[in-house]
């Protein structure tokens, strides 16, 4: 009871009802603001797919792979949008096993960011193949000549990784909105009531089911904490089971893990602030919510630096030429600028969290965020593009230069994924009221009397 | 179909679990409450047992483990497609797969499981429900004969129902 009054020392305590209201009223219907904003970026991905057909149309050669770096910007791309996901998994599930209670003001968005982050990422290597439309071959079933797919090869336990993380969050976000949908379905009208109807399943909350839903809540907690640790390390073989220096790397798991939660923190930051600010959910996603993602940002930020010297120091001590020389050329070579961009944006920037006034000011936690976004981008550019631009054989080191037609679908995942976010606010609560009304005072009738 | 009896409100969470004890006392134990948060002082007065979804996530993990090994092991051995001096069954390189499965069809039995037991989806109405309990109500719907409903009705009222309503299947 002392930690829920600790949580919500800031709510003038509201009553059930006031939760519902407050966190439903952004379902209502939206302004001009939100269709426009809506339609601009139904206009940028709609030229993100435009983009994307010229690439269908013309091959591949409209991106600008050169004949080493033939990894670019695409799966840059795919590990950044999984990177995202990561945290809304690590604050839905691993910070409910823990008990944090803060993690419910902006636990609903996070796992929301999940679902769409995926979805982003899972179209990445779909238009990186050269022929998109034998995607369907990385499943697992046997070709007419009865050959099935390499088990042994890390872009096959993609598959699996990341279409398990894409089912489990889901089936884990939807089970969390039930009880919601059953709340939005009892006040609504209209289309809306037969929609919530459809999908809060005729949730009656009855004894019985609060006692199946809470069991079947625990577990999808535990079954989604190992695997969120294990989709980004499986993402990371990606790299580190070739040989290419810079990426041929034991480190490369837990190091890819850390950076996904840091990269993610700070979308959640970037996205539950203007939230927050539009919808006037000042009472329940308050500053001291937001100070303790800085708090998290600041740890998993400190992860990653050490995780960035450890690299330089694995390639100097490994006495490896090629492995030096990559190092080296990361730091110093064609693509420095984007190291050092990195290293500001993911190592330096962050300090300034350690300031109290910093964590606690949602205008400069919003600035710092879009610095991490940027960051950890980069991150991976420097990764994919830098390490495959000097390979282990000089003759064939080459340079990269994006093309308008990654960049225009760099831009439509973006759009992409802020349309089904927008969406997503408006048509399903952004917070958990049912988890808020577990962690504030029950109506009791002694307080009605005092009243 | 619709149940007949009586469904009693209840404004508050305390005078809820009391009433669950007063009415047990009183010989009424077929009754289903409803809440629009689990409490454990509700679930606890309730006397369930633990749920039974948790079986359904060890044998959906149980199978999913297998049948990750065994996709990969077999097709493995189907179709030997040999690479340097790597062993067909190359176990470290399974495990991923194994380790994926198993949380997929863990997390695939126990939706079904939470479905099956929890009754979901169920779209008809047979216990009397009222919008507010999904908000800061809480419901007591007391499954009884026509003869009895008069009793269930007084009884709910002696135990600090806001409202009492028959009704009739």
């Amino acid at each position: 009871m002392a930690q829920v009054k600790k949580v919500y020392e800031t709510v003038d305590s509201p009553s059930y009802s006031q939760v519902s209201r407050d966190i439903l009223r952004p379902l209502e219907r939206p302004g001009v603001r939100y269709y426009l904003l809506l339609g601009f970026v139904m206009l940028v991905l709609a030229w993100g797919v435009y983009a994307w057909t010229v690439q269908l149309d013309q091959g591949l050669g409209v991106a600008g792979y050169t004949l080493s770096v033939r990894w670019a910007i695409y799966i840059v791309n795919f590990v950044f949008w999984v990177g995202i996901a990561h945290s809304g998994t690590l604050i839905s599930a691993i910070l409910f096993l823990f008990r944090a209670r803060w993690r419910l003001a902006v636990a609903r968005s996070a796992e929301a960011m999940t679902i769409f982050a995926v979805m982003t990422a899972g179209l990445f290597p779909i238009i990186h193949l050269g022929r998109p439309w034998f995607f369907y071959w990385l499943m697992p079933y046997p070709n007419d000549r009865g050959l099935w797919v390499n088990f042994r090869s890390p872009l096959i336990w993609d598959v699996f990784a990341v279409s398990t993380y894409f089912t489990t969050s889901a089936i884990f976000w939807y089970v969390g909105l039930i009880p919601d949908i059953a709340n939005a379905r009892d006040r609504a009208t209209g289309w809306r009531l037969k929609v919530y109807t459809l999908l809060s399943l005729g949730w009656r909350g009855t004894g019985r089911q609060w006692r199946h839903y809470s069991g079947a809540y625990l577990f999808f907690a535990a079954l989604a904490t190992p695997l969120v640790i294990s989709v980004h390390s499986v993402v990371s073989w990606d790299f580190a089971m070739g040989i290419v220096p810079g990426w041929h790397s034991t480190i490369f798991a837990p190091y890819f893990v850390a950076g996904a939660i840091f990269s993610g923190l700070g979308m959640v930051l970037t996205l539950a602030i203007p939230v927050r600010k539009i919808f006037k959910l000042h009472q329940y996603i308050t500053v001291k919510h937001f100070e303790s993602l800085a708090k998290m940002i600041i740890f998993t930020s400190m992860i990653v630096t050490y995780a960035y010297v450890t690299e330089f120091f694995v390639a100097w001590y490994s006495g490896n030429l090629m492995e030096q020389k990559a190092f080296w050329s990361r730091a110093f070579g064609q693509f420095g600028w984007a190291f050092w961009l990195m290293i500001f944006c993911n190592s330096v920037v962050p300090l300034v969290l350690w300031s109290k006034k910093v964590r606690t000011n949602v205008g400069a936690l919003f600035v710092i965020s879009i610095f991490i976004n940027i960051g950890m981008w980069f991150e991976r550019f420097v990764i994919v593009v830098g390490s495959l631009s000097q390979g282990v054989e000089p003759a064939a080191w080459t340079s990269y230069r994006p093309t308008w037609v990654e960049l225009s679908i760099l831009a439509g995942s973006f759009a992409w994924f802020l349309m089904w976010f927008l969406l997503f606010v408006k048509l399903l609560p952004a917070i958990s009221i049912t988890e808020v009304k577990e962690a504030m005072p029950p109506p009791l009738r002694g307080e009605a009397a005092a009243r | 179909m619709k149940q007949t009896g009586a469904l009693g409100v209840f404004s508050h969470l305390d005078t809820t679990v009391d009433a669950v004890r007063e009415l047990r006392k009183q010989g009424f134990n077929d009754f289903v409450v409803q809440s629009p948060v689990p409490r454990h002082e509700l679930l606890d007065v309730l006397e369930h047992k633990p749920s039974p979804v948790r079986l359904w996530t060890l044998i959906g993990g149980l199978l999913g483990c297998v049948s990750g090994f065994a996709l990969t092991i077999w097709t493995s051995l189907e179709w030997p497609h040999r690479t340097s001096a790597k062993p067909i069954v190359s176990i470290p390189a399974f495990v991923v797969i194994a380790f994926e499965l198993t949380i997929l069809f863990g997390a695939l039995a126990t939706l079904i499981g939470l479905f099956f037991h929890a009754r979901l989806p169920r779209f008809s109405a047979d216990i009397a429900y009222d919008s507010r309990f999904s908000d800061d109500h809480f419901g007591i719907f007391i499954k009884c004969k026509d003869d009895r409903l008069d009793a269930a009705e007084k009884a709910l009222r002696v135990v600090g129902a806001k409202e009492v309503r028959i009704e009739e299947g």
